[in-house]
């Protein structure tokens, strides 16, 4: 199982490496805030997901503060891409990390109790920290637009607060 | 006769609680505000008895929980929450949501 997440893991690192090292090209704006949409409606998806199968009180509860959070960024992802006329743009990165989550969503339904909530609790950890540090290192750093660049900054610290309070719901399931 | 008696201790009474009253510091409300995933620090001179009132600009809700359990509210996005202060102490205080989001409270007798 452990070995599972960490693979995905590290192709979705590698995906987003790689897929804007080659030649040196730098993500732009309406691909970054592709990449930081999908990468939200996906933990969306992942937290309903939760909220169904789950038992567990506190797996619940994180997953409906991460529907919460992302949801209310990403509206003011796409508000700001509307006022500032950004059209997000698909991308390999968008859909590597797309495909990733299709694969990881087919495994976890097929689990159920414990051993659903210990691998989507694992997930979150794994995903919260993939997704933080490609903000910081790549899309935060290659974002041109200010208020782009702010709503990604203040995206991320609540993010690191998501992978700190998955960290400690993961510790708790036996 | 019996009666004014009466109203004067109950004057009385009512003079003394008003002066008891009185020399106590009134109860006051102290705002800490929450704005981009951080808690304000908190102000000095905080004690048992007043409120903080802490102020959400953020744009997502947050908690104030207390880590010695003396309270744990929700605050949603752009609201105010009040807690009373019951009891003395240097209380930390974090975001069960996002629990990089830490502070600290003194509260005096």
């Amino acid at each position: 199982m452990f070995r599972s997440i960490s693979a995905v893991m590290a192709v979705l690192s590698v995906s987003f490496v790689t897929a804007f090292a080659q030649g040196g090209a730098k993500p732009t704006d309406p691909q970054i805030a592709h990449i930081a949409y999908t990468a939200g409606q996906i933990d969306i998806e992942a937290g309903k997901q939760a909220i169904k199968m789950s038992k567990n009180k506190e797996v619940i509860a994180f997953a409906e503060n991460m529907v919460k959070d992302h949801t209310a960024v990403n509206k003011l992802a796409l508000d700001l891409c509307k006022k500032l006329g950004v059209t997000p743009e698909d991308n390999d990165t968008s859909k590597s990390l797309s495909k990733a989550a299709a694969a990881k969503q087919a495994e976890l339904a097929k689990l159920t109790g414990a051993a659903f909530d210990k691998a989507y609790m694992d997930n979150e950890v794994a995903y919260h920290k993939t997704v933080n540090g490609a903000l910081d290192t790549l899309l935060i750093p290659s974002s041109s637009n200010a208020e782009l660049k702010a709503l990604l900054q203040q995206g991320l610290t609540i993010f690191k607060g998501h992978q700190q309070h998955a960290e400690h719901t993961a510790s708790m399931i036996k | 006769m019996f009666r004014n008696r009466i109203v004067l201790a109950a004057l009385l009474l009512a003079g003394t609680l008003a002066s008891s009253v009185s020399a106590v510091a009134p109860a006051k409300v102290y705002q800490i505000v929450i704005d981009r995933v951080a808690f304000e620090d908190a102000p000095t001179g905080i004690k048992v008895g007043d409120t903080i009132e802490w102020f959400n600009k953020d744009i997502v809700d947050h908690t104030s929980t207390a880590k010695n359990g003396a309270w744990d509210v929700t605050i949603p996005k752009q609201k105010k929450v009040r807690v009373v202060l019951t009891k003395a102490g240097v209380i930390d205080y974090y975001c069960r949501f996002h629990p990089n989001m830490t502070s600290q409270i003194v509260i005096k007798k």
